[in-house]
């Protein structure tokens, strides 16, 4: 059974809310590089670089990228092969810029790892800060975020299903049980973190 | 010490008929059910229920290897695995080392065979010496030797040049024997690997056109018609070559043909595996090659079935298509793929089937002391087959030295449960007899057959 | 896809996927650090018991750009010429821990025999065998006509309704023969243009392909998008599949008069080595319609991504 956490609407005003903490703390939208994470975070990462142009009319017209680091991933071994998506750098460049990766659910941490890994092939930012839609805990790394839409404290059991609708039927943020809700204490809370050895999935929009 | 007798309870015979046999001192005699008297007090009971009696089968066309190439086969474990194919009688090809092309090469040939007893062996004789296509070996005194050779081949090569054919025709026909002719042109098939045809270009396997097939037979029967001699084609694969071969005996000329198992159930299609077990010489073909063969076998176009049984270790199997070699053993496979291909498709009966696997190829081969009619007194030279049963073909059924069957892993019908070689049995219910076994056998006949 | 053999046995969802996942691999070669973590730790073999400098270099460039470990094993002129077995070879780079095996060998179907054999169980690419397959070779021409045809739009799209024209000796071509089965599954039109000598037999009647002895007719008759020549084999004149090099080249050679019949927006591809002012002049290989260097550069991109779908995943996970 799923249960929506975050509707259409919330989902807006938290992106509202994190552009305007972004704009806030950079001091305008000088030098800003929003860089999403794929799928979904690449789809965040277009929406606040419109809030952003929208709010701050001086905002640099190429603001937006994505940034795949599906080839950096310490998991590729351990699935079926993964088909890498685009990464797209603004014309400009990483060199000297601050970047903000946008994931939409921050959870081991392990797909950001990755995605600094990738950035620091490409160039080399001022300065890196990480904005995400969720943040459901369960961190396997020193990595927090600097813009959260939403804390989520969340069990391992749990997965968190983000649908937006550039890609999904519905928009909407919801939480959902692996575990049957008939037997609720059939399975131990403490099993070990799946799919993916307690990564973030890539793909697809559930956590 | 004479071998024991045997009573053989129930057996169809191809003509339908049910019998009993009473195998004693190497000769048998149909009995009329439940008889009993002093002969068959003392024999050896067989319930042959639901089997069907074939007259000993006779391989015109097998390869033993020996002497030279005793890696793959010997006399010895070929002729075993004829037995188990319900084969009483093998032709051995003569592409040995030392090739036989003399008599002392076909005799000794014999003599391992006639010792190890599994079957009657018969030495085919080189037409060339060293199969190099150039001068004739001494085929009168291999004709005139204990071997009595009457089939002389090159097998594995073709004699190509249209002199020497002749000549070989002319001179053969003096021993009244036979030229078996591997028809290959050779230059038409340099390096071939496959069957020409959009298959073979696909996969970038070099093409053997049925056409050098084909215009080597046209030639020879028209050579053979010229010079009035007789002339056997081996391992016809191709529609084309079924088509000359019935304008051939259209016409009168003296030619025999054969089509190898394989040939009449397998096609090109098996290639795209690249599994090296499907190279085979000549080349598997088409669908409509295979249809044409088995109308060919029905309308007796084509003669007979000869295995072209051609045992290699594993090591030259094993390996990229092109480094491979050509062949695969047949004579454990030939009733089944025969039943397959031929009698659960209606295109033959049981009475062909001991046409074209017994009586025509011993005709053919001038094969001594032979029958294939169940009369009394025949030599006890038989096999019983049972045509119901249906299983995966597997290791277990081969009992040669090699194991590179196109059929291993596939689901054929029948099973050989008994040979009898001069009235001992080689296989019995279903598994060969051993060979010391067998060779002790042999000897009691051969010793009964001198003081007898 | 557990092994690259061929193209003719690849879906278009296979295809194109390999096209695009080559378009990111692409974009790495233009950044300053060309390189990818992604096969870090694994072990790519390029076994390739035909010369062939090109291509292995080309898959070495792109296995190190993935940071795979690469070991050449030149089977010519080592203990494999002297009759050790490709089972013995692929046996002994199992020991070694092989990842991947890249494959050149003179017998057509021998990367398929490795594959389907018990003797080594890693992913297998064929980098060319006999006269059957060179399917990267194909990859990549069908990778350089897309970005010529469609440039940064490249990703995700076929080559429907492409008119391809191949030319020269297609019977002996590897190169033809995956061109063909790639181009028409990705919608392609092929027309080999060859003398009757050099057409694989069978292919007029059997395959999705157009057949004509008459290269200036071709041009006229198809205005292509696309004219590919293959390299022709001296040893061809010796057996008698066309009397020399003179008359070839003047029949079904791509000389400055041909290219200037073609469309200006034609592409000339050409596999290479070249054989300059035999089945191509030097002015039609360096003109701005070739696309010589490019395919060079695409090959890196495409054997990039091949190498990285067939060997970075856990063959053990099922889907």
């Amino acid at each position: 059974m799923a249960r929506v956490v975050l509707s259409q609407a919330d989902i807006n005003r938290a992106l509202t809310r994190i552009s305007h903490e972004i704009l806030e703390w950079n001091r305008g939208a000088g030098d800003l590089v929003i860089l999403g994470v794929p799928t979904r975070g690449v789809f965040l990462a277009q929406r606040i670089a419109a809030i952003i142009q929208r709010i701050e009319p001086g905002a640099p017209a190429s603001l937006v990228g994505a940034l795949d680091a599906t080839m950096y991933r310490d998991d590729l071994g351990r699935n079926v092969t993964r088909t890498p998506q685009p990464t797209q750098i603004p014309a400009g460049g990483v060199d000297g810029k601050t970047v903000v990766l946008v994931d939409d659910v921050l959870y081991s941490g392990r797909t950001i790892r990755a995605a600094l890994d990738a950035l620091s092939d490409i160039g080399r930012p001022r300065v890196v800060r990480l904005a995400v839609l969720v943040d459901r805990g369960h961190r396997e790394l020193p990595i927090r975020a600097d813009f959260v839409g939403k804390n989520l404290p969340t069990s391992t059991d749990e997965r968190i299903n983000v649908r937006l609708s550039e890609v999904d039927e519905v928009e909407e943020v919801s939480i959902e049980s692996r575990t049957m809700p008939e037997q609720p204490t059939a399975q131990p809370t403490e099993q070990p973190t799946e799919p993916g050895n307690g990564s973030d999935e890539p793909d697809g929009g559930t956590r | 010490m004479s071998n024991p007798s045997y009573l053989i309870v129930g057996a169809t015979l191809v003509s339908g008929e049910r019998t009993d046999l009473l195998v004693q001192d190497a000769r048998l005699t149909p009995v009329a059910p439940n008889t009993s008297n002093s002969n068959t007090a003392g024999a050896i009971r067989i319930d042959a229920e639901g089997l069907v009696a074939l007259p000993g089968l006779v391989d015109l066309h097998t390869h033993l290897r020996e002497p030279g190439f005793e890696q793959s086969e010997t006399v010895l474990t070929g002729s075993r695995a004829a037995a188990a194919g319900g084969f009483t009688s093998v032709f051995a090809m003569a592409n040995t080392m030392p090739v036989s092309d003399t008599a002392g090469v076909v005799e000794q040939v014999m003599a391992l065979g006639d010792d190890a007893g599994f079957a009657t062996v018969r030495p085919i004789g080189a037409v060339t010496v060293g199969l190099a296509g150039e001068r004739l070996s001494e085929i009168g005194a291999m004709a005139h030797s204990r071997a009595q050779v009457r089939v002389f081949s090159d097998d594995g090569k073709c004699i190509h040049d249209s002199l020497l054919m002749r000549r070989a025709l002319e001179y053969v026909k003096t021993f009244d024997g036979v030229v078996a002719q591997h028809a290959q042109d050779p230059r038409l098939t340099e390096n071939a690997q496959m069957n020409e045809g959009a298959l073979s270009s696909e996969l970038g396997l070099k093409g053997w056109p049925a056409v050098a097939e084909e215009s080597i037979i046209a030639r020879d029967v028209l050579l053979a018609e010229h010079v009035g001699a007789r002339l056997h084609v081996c391992h016809v694969s191709t529609a084309g070559s079924v088509e000359v071969i019935r304008w051939a005996k259209s016409r009168g000329i003296v030619v025999t043909a054969e089509a190898t198992p394989h040939h009449l159930l397998l096609t090109e299609d098996l290639v795209r595996s690249y599994d090296a077990r499907y190279k085979v010489n000549p080349p598997l073909r088409r669908d409509e090659d295979v249809e044409a063969l088995r109308a060919g076998l029905a309308d007796g176009t084509i003669d007979i079935i000869a295995t072209d049984h051609a045992p290699h270790p594993t090591e030259s199997k094993e390996s990229e298509w092109d480094a491979a070699s050509f062949g695969m053993v047949g004579l454990e496979s030939a009733l089944s793929v025969a039943q397959t291909a031929l009698v659960d498709t209606g295109l033959l009966q049981w009475a062909d089937i001991a046409r074209v696997l017994s009586q025509k190829p011993a005709e053919i081969g001038r094969l001594a002391d032979h029958s294939h009619a169940f009369e009394p007194g025949a030599p006890a030279n038989f096999t019983l087959y049972d045509p119901s049963s249906s299983s995966t073909f597997d290791l277990d059924r081969l009992a040669g030295k090699s194991t590179n069957s196109p059929y291993l892993g596939l689901t054929l019908p029948g099973r050989v449960q008994y040979t009898f070689h001069h009235g001992y049995p080689t296989v019995l219910g279903g598994t060969v007899v051993d060979s010391t076994t067998v060779a002790a056998s042999a000897a009691a006949w051969k010793a009964g057959r001198t003081h007898g | 896809m557990r092994h690259l053999l061929s193209t003719k046995t690849l879906s278009q969802g296979e295809a194109l996927q390999i096209l695009d996942v080559a378009e990111d691999m692409a974009a790495v070669s233009t950044r300053e650090v060309k390189k990818l973590p992604a096969l870090r730790g694994k072990t790519v073999v390029n076994l390739f018991f035909e010369d062939s400098t090109r291509t292995r270099i080309s898959f070495e460039a792109a296995a190190k750009r993935l940071s795979a470990d690469v070991i050449n094993f030149s089977a010519k002129g080592s203990s494999v010429s002297k009759g050790e077995s490709l089972k013995d070879t692929a046996q002994t780079l199992a020991a070694m821990g092989a990842d991947g095996v890249v494959i050149r060998h003179h017998a057509s179907g021998a990367p398929h025999v490795l594959a389907e054999s018990n003797w080594i169980d890693a992913p297998i690419v064929n980098a060319g065998d006999g006269t059957h397959e060179h399917p990267t070779q194909a990859l990549l021409d069908a990778f350089t006509i897309r970005r010529r045809l469609f440039g940064d739009r490249s990703r995700g799209r076929d080559l429907d309704g492409v008119s391809v024209v191949i030319v020269g000796d297609v019977m002996h071509s590897r190169v033809a023969r995956s061109n063909l089965w790639l181009l028409q599954t990705l919608g392609a039109h092929v027309t080999f243009v060859a003398p009757a000598t050099l057409v694989p037999f069978g292919a007029e009647t059997d395959w999705p392909v157009g057949i004509s002895y008459d290269f200036d007719q071709t041009i006229r008759d198809t205005r292509p998008d696309v004219v590919m020549m293959l390299r022709i084999q001296s040893e061809r004149m010796n057996a008698a599949f066309f009397p020399n090099a003179r008359e070839y080249s003047r029949e079904w050679g791509l000389d400055d008069a041909r290219l200037a019949s073609l469309r200006p927006d034609t592409i000339v591809m050409h596999p290479g080595p070249m054989n300059r002012g035999l089945e191509i002049s030097a002015g039609a290989a360096d003109s701005a319609q070739s696309t010589v260097l490019e395919q060079v550069t695409n090959g890196v991109s495409i054997r990039m991504a091949v190498l990285y779908l067939l060997m970075s995943g856990d063959r053990e996970v099922q889907p």
